[in-house]
């Protein structure tokens, strides 16, 4: 690969700018649709951008108690986290343009990254909001990683390869073999409620309790690069649930040849994404927020247990009738 | 986490929408004490009164609360009334019923809507307050106001109901009883509500009390408290209700009584306009502005059930046009002891619901500063204050110790 390919890949598409613009359109049609739902007119198209910009010409006030450093670069280490993660999921075509066999625990572990960012940016922020939202977003994080990792396991499980793009070509080819992992779907979309911190698990930046916590601080450039950073983390574990779940471009793939088949393949991968977004949207609109000990619970009394059923039911299918890959 | 933090919920915090104080330390998510101070907004609406006649007095109570306008001007208007010995015609108790009734509707609307936003259920919050439109529109086209009605006069009210208007209200009533039963069906349902409702912010039936709690906070314990009963004023002996109660004493006792007080506000709403005679809007012949110089020297305790609980008005004559004292007691004043009670054991997170639970009328409770602290007693209280005059130079002294006022004539 040539080095001019490369800084194509990471700046235009399938990198920064892509899902930087991707992940606008989603906050779009996120609170476009919360809105619908809520009886609301809702934002214009172009809100998200508006609202980013604003921010960015904003000031960013740094706190005398705070520590500087971290405080600063903690919103460019989670962003960079999760626009990296983008890079191995294949969004043009069925294989992404970096890959290689282990890249699902690269993705997972780069998807944890945000989570880190707000937990160092807010504890160090000096600010009691802060402190507390930071403990819950670390007590969460223990709650919805494990059930989250497990959830991503089974079709790793299944194919029998640890590489993101490998596991889509696998279930792309055996579509039949998909509702058979429903219930790790469903986990791995609750798991993203709480990665996201969004209703009902959204205890760490409850803004009637904790004045958003983590994010009490943050004003300016840094708070607009925390926000994109979710928006962002928003469209990738979309991306994500998709390949692993949804078959990714297929069926629209195989309909054409070359570029025409990888085109339609795109397509089906941004409804399919939007699909999943809008579900999550659904889900926040019609619950109430859970406290932290109550989203802990429900993980690990729940969603840990129906992870280990599916693994279970994987291995079970693989015994019984052989497995298909 | 064995360290303490004191996370400081106001004056300034998302979660109030009017300053009050709660210094809660934090032990990781439980709070192990709470502090409370009140009174950031001290308006001085007691001492203006007294520099206004009766008629005026009538307005500027009315703005004591944005929420409850019609409450505070009818316990005035009803202690004035007591005062003149004016009895008020039958048309005109049914249309303050009325009002009252619409008014309980809608700040029983605007408390689920603010209680659905402070557990996070934002969906909730703007139903219900779109539900809420349809009560303002119905007041509007009673009364012309959306908010400060201005129905109430000394002996009567001012304005009469049509039957185009009835019509209109009792169209409207009846869209929001029906969407107070879905409410009442469904809320409880939710199982995140339940979760974050149920056990949240205990209060026993001997604690309500013991610690006085008024209005729905305590029927939501097994009180079965309500003025509209126990001491009829307007329309009320003559119309048809149960006091709402349930025993549960939390936070989904309080949401289900006012689920239940939606219904049977609407309700009462459609017996008032269904059974209001004709007749006179007033009581009496002479012109208004001339009614506050027949008042007689004297006083009188007026109690109202506003939305949020018993309201008390203190009126003392001298005989002249203006009162000689005004005291306004709110019923969110008596209310606060029960969270202060409530916060001490709980989650941090519960604390902004525990709060709105009692639905605070914060600035309207701003007579004089209070400080309460989780052992229950008022901290801060000087020793050796007996009356207003002790008070008066307790508070002079206090200035001149702080020294950051700035004194008189330095401008």
């Amino acid at each position: 690969m040539s080095v001019a390919a490369n800084v194509f890949y990471l700046l235009i598409f399938p990198g920064a700018l892509f899902i930087v613009t991707f992940a606008f359109a989603a906050q779009y049609v996120d609170r476009k649709l919360y809105a619908k739902l809520q009886n609301r007119v809702g934002p214009p198209p172009i809100q998200p951008v508006a609202d980013f910009l604003k921010l960015l010409s904003k000031q960013s006030v740094v706190p005398d108690n705070a520590r500087r450093e971290i405080f600063a670069w903690a919103p460019l280490f989670g962003l960079a986290g999760v626009l990296t993660a983008a890079l191995y999921l294949p969004i043009w075509g069925d294989e992404a343009v970096f890959a290689f066999q282990g890249d699902l625990v690269v993705v997972l572990f780069l998807l944890a990254l945000p989570s880190f960012a707000l937990f160092f940016g807010g504890w160090y922020s000096g600010n009691p909001f802060s402190r507390v939202g930071t403990l819950r977003t670390l007590t969460q994080l223990f709650g919805y990683e494990v059930p989250f990792f497990l959830a991503c396991l089974a079709p790793a499980l299944a194919t029998g390869t640890w590489e993101t793009s490998a596991i889509l070509q696998e279930l792309g080819t055996e579509p039949w073999y998909l509702p058979l992992l429903v219930i790790a779907f469903v986990v791995s979309l609750l798991s993203l409620l709480a990665k996201l911190e969004r209703v009902p698990f959204d205890a760490p930046e409850a803004e009637t309790e904790l004045a958003s916590g983590t994010l009490a601080e943050y004003s300016g450039r840094k708070l607009a690069l925390l926000k994109l950073t979710k928006d962002v983390e928003l469209v990738v574990g979309a991306l994500l649930v998709v390949t692993l779940f949804l078959g990714g471009p297929y069926p629209l793939h195989g309909l054409a040849d070359g570029i025409a088949g990888d085109a339609l393949g795109f397509v089906a991968v941004l409804i399919k994404a939007l699909v999943v977004i809008m579900l999550l949207t659904v889900v926040r609109s019609v619950v109430a927020r859970l406290r932290i000990e109550q989203t802990f619970a429900v993980f690990y009394r729940w969603l840990v247990g129906a992870a280990i059923a599916q693994a279970a039911l994987v291995l079970a299918v693989a015994a019984v009738v052989g497995n298909p890959f | 986490m064995t360290d303490e933090t004191i996370v400081p919920i106001g004056p300034q915090h998302p979660a109030l929408k009017e300053p009050a104080n709660f210094m809660l330390t934090v032990k990781g998510e439980e709070i192990v004490d709470a502090d409370l101070t009140l009174s950031y907004n001290h308006r001085g609406i007691e001492r203006a009164a007294e520099d206004r006649d009766y008629l005026q007095d009538i307005y500027l109570l009315e703005r004591v609360c944005g929420i409850c306008s019609h409450s505070h001007s009818s316990a005035f208007v009803q202690g004035v009334e007591e005062l003149a010995g004016i009895e008020v015609p039958a048309r005109a108790r049914y249309i303050r019923t009325l009002v009252g009734e619409l008014e309980r509707l809608h700040s029983h609307l605007l408390w689920l809507g603010v209680g659905g936003h402070e557990m996070g259920f934002d969906t909730l919050w703007h139903y219900a307050w779109r539900d809420r439109e349809l009560v303002l529109d119905s007041l509007e086209e009673l009364s012309g106001n959306r908010v400060n009605y201005a129905i109430n006069t000394i002996g009567g009210v001012r304005e009469d109901l049509s039957d185009e208007q009835a019509e209109l209200i009792l169209e409207n009533v009846a869209q929001v009883r029906e969407r107070a039963e879905y409410y009442r069906d469904v809320v409880p349902e939710e199982e995140t509500v339940r979760l974050r409702a149920e056990g949240v912010g205990p209060l026993s039936k001997a604690d309500a009390e013991k610690q006085c709690a008024v209005g729905p906070t305590a029927r939501a314990s097994g009180v079965a408290t309500d003025v509209r009963k126990e001491d009829p004023y307007a329309a009320y002996d003559e119309l048809d209700f149960e006091i709402v109660v349930d025993d549960r004493g939390d936070l989904l006792g309080r949401i289900l009584v006012r689920l239940d007080e939606l219904i049977q506000a609407a309700d009462l709403c459609t017996q008032a306009i269904e059974n209001m005679p004709e007749g006179d809007l007033r009581g009496v012949e002479r012109p208004s502005h001339t009614l506050s110089n027949m008042i007689e020297e004297g006083e009188v305790v007026s109690r109202y059930e506003a939305p949020r609980g018993e309201l008390i008005h203190y009126i003392r004559s001298d005989g002249s046009p203006n009162p000689a004292r005004v005291k306004v007691r709110a019923p969110t004043l008596a209310n606060w002891p029960s969270v202060v009670q409530g916060l001490k054991n709980s989650y941090l997170a519960d604390a902004p619901m525990i709060v709105a639970g009692i639905d605070p009328c914060i600035s309207c409770t701003a007579r004089i500063g209070v400080e309460m602290n989780a052992v229950g007693g008022v901290s801060g209280a000087p020793e050796g204050i007996e009356n207003l005059d002790d008070l008066s130079d307790y508070a002079k002294e206090w200035y001149a110790r702080r020294g950051d006022q700035p004194k008189r004539g330095d401008a």
